[in-house]
């Protein structure tokens, strides 16, 4: 038994890395309908979610278990096979890619192995190629269930899909093309620590300034990859019913549903890595008293979660939000008093903030933008988003070959 | 067998599994998802001999791009199933004695090549995308821009092609 431990133990890290991951990404999916709701109420000056638990945080839950009993029925004259491949080839491909994001700088020792925060090895020399390919490949989930539902709106959906992420995918990938020449590396990585070349320059040596042309193509390419708003044609309401998913319903149509979700997550971490400097804090390495900036932020948060939760007049309430807020300030407390715990955590910190940020914007675009008319997003994209990024290609070659060192 | 040599079997297997289901399936769809098998499964072989980014272009292109627009075409003009005829004559023993040829010459190849069959060392993806970069290039520029000409040809082409209607 020892033996197969100690012989298969990368292996048997990286699965166990798979189920953390998995567990993670489903929560955080699960909770961002909930974030994505509440926010959007706010705007609207509605209350959002508030009935299931308190602040309606028990409502994933609840349309969890409403997805899983939901009856789930067959459309006549589907073509069953790719009809039921669509929605796993979706998902699969979603929280594959986010598989190869790193999240920490520092591999964690435990038992004698150094496990790296992220599935992906560390020293994953074709990262953005590989997220690339995968993105490629994720037309396919939203194109054949269109298909195979043999249904008109859903076929207008697939196609209208596929036209748009055809379409802007040249932009997406053109517009990362200056941040690789200024690395110059494929490696995510490699792509972050250059940009902490100078430590002492923090927020200003991030990519996002020399890169802004750039940074501005990629996420407009990238908020279309992910089907969003304004962006969000494949399933336009107003005019498809519900798009490429109008046939399905139940447990398929939340695979759908959670692999849009985390590809904005993707889409939020490339962004940060890319452009914002990726695990790198933005104030200078000098500024040491920043470090402790989580527990600045923990242990309030936690006492005002404590502070919520006595008010409620519900036994849940008084018990659930006092005891996250415990944690929460804990957690908090815990940072301060260990420095080298805190100093891993800076990392997966500005990380995790920056995400949270990304999503956030996607959250407020989505309530704050009118949706695109079909041929003004055709001419968008290859009238303005891929012209502008070959000229932020061209721009920043010339400016290397001009001011670079060598 | 040590790992790789199981994951070139599983790979090569579906590369042929899927090939085959191109030609067998009935419906254009389902032959163009066992083409985009194939292109996978290519691009994963490609992966096994250290050319990453080759693998990565793979299925960038035609696992992306190229089988995207053949499945949008597929669905745009709603081809329905395809009616098989019995086989044409002129077409049945040609077709089964080149089979024959080819196959034999493939094997007598492999039986001929004294070298086991040997993977790239991994090199990583900068360094094999450099190689080929600076093979583009230096070494095939001329060639390589000349292409770049003709595919140009080709767009203009198409697009004049696809306006004449109008006057």
């Amino acid at each position: 038994m020892t033996s197969f431990l100690s012989s298969n133990a990368e292996l048997i890290i990286t699965i166990v890395k798979i189920v953390i991951l998995l567990f993670i990404v489903l929560t955080v999916n699960a909770y961002l309908t909930w974030f994505e709701r509440k926010v959007v109420a706010h705007m609207q000056s509605r209350w959002g979610p508030h009935r299931v638990g308190p602040h309606g945080l028990l409502q994933p839950l609840a349309d969890g278990l409403k997805f899983l009993f939901k009856e789930d029925p067959t459309p006549a004259g589907v073509d069953k096979f790719v009809y039921y491949l669509a929605p796993l080839l979706a998902l699969a491909l979603a929280l594959t890619s986010i598989a190869i994001i790193p999240f920490g700088p520092d591999p964690i020792r435990l038992f004698g192995h150094d496990i790296y925060l992220g599935i992906a090895p560390p020293d994953l020399n074709m990262g953005i190629l590989a997220l690339f390919a995968i993105t490629a490949l994720g037309v396919y989930g939203i194109a054949l269930a269109g298909w195979s539902s043999n249904s008109k709106y859903p076929l207008l959906g697939g196609l209208r899909s596929s036209a748009q992420m055809i379409s802007y995918e040249l932009a997406l990938t053109m517009s990362v093309v200056g941040v690789l020449l200024l690395a110059g590396s494929f490696n995510l990585k490699e792509i972050i620590a250059a940009q902490g070349k100078h430590p002492e320059r923090g927020i200003l040596g991030w990519n996002v300034w020399p890169q802004i042309l750039g940074f501005i193509c990629f996420f407009i390419a990238a908020v279309a990859e992910t089907n969003r708003v304004p962006f969000d044609l494949p399933e336009a309401e107003s005019e498809l019913v519900a798009g490429f998913h109008t046939e399905y319903s139940s447990f398929k149509f939340a695979m759908f549903f959670i692999a849009e979700y985390t590809s904005m997550i993707t889409v939020s971490c490339l962004c940060s890595i890319m452009f914002f400097g990726g695990w790198l804090s933005p104030f200078p390495a000098s500024w040491t008293f920043t470090h402790y900036l989580p527990s600045a932020i923990l242990i309030p948060f936690g006492l005002w979660v404590i502070w919520d939760g006595i008010r409620y007049e519900t036994i849940f309430g008084k018990i659930i939000l006092p005891g996250a807020g415990t944690v929460i300030a804990a957690l908090g407390a815990l940072f301060i008093l260990f420095p080298d715990v805190n100093e891993f955590i800076q990392g997966p910190f500005w990380l995790l903030s920056k995400i949270f940020v990304f999503l956030f914007v996607y959250v407020w675009m989505r309530g704050t933008l009118p949706r695109f008319r079909y041929d003004q997003l055709m001419a968008f994209g290859w009238k303005l988003l891929l012209p502008v990024s070959i000229v932020n290609v061209i721009l920043t070659s010339f400016a290397i070959l001009r001011w670079s060192p060598q | 067998m040590t790992p790789q040599l199981v994951v070139f079997f599983v790979l090569a297997a579906l590369a042929v599994i899927g090939a085959a289901s191109l030609i067998l399936q009935k419906h254009p769809i389902h032959s163009a998802l066992s083409l985009i098998v194939v292109m996978v499964a290519l691009a994963g072989l490609y992966l096994l001999m250290g050319a990453e980014f080759v693998a990565a272009v793979q299925i960038i292109v035609y696992g992306g791009a190229i089988m995207v627009l053949f499945v949008f075409v597929i669905m745009l003009l709603n081809a329905g199933v395809e009616e098989h005829t019995s086989i044409s004559k002129m077409a049945g023993p040609p077709g089964l004695l080149l089979v024959v040829a080819l196959a034999g010459f493939i094997a007598a190849t492999i039986a001929r090549s004294t070298e086991s069959v040997q993977t790239a060392s991994q090199t990583g993806a900068m360094a094999s995308t450099k190689g080929i970069s600076n093979m583009l290039f230096k070494d095939f520029v001329y060639p390589f821009e000349l292409t770049s000409f003709l595919i140009l040809v080709a767009i203009l082409g198409a697009t004049v092609l696809a306006q004449r209607e109008k006057h």
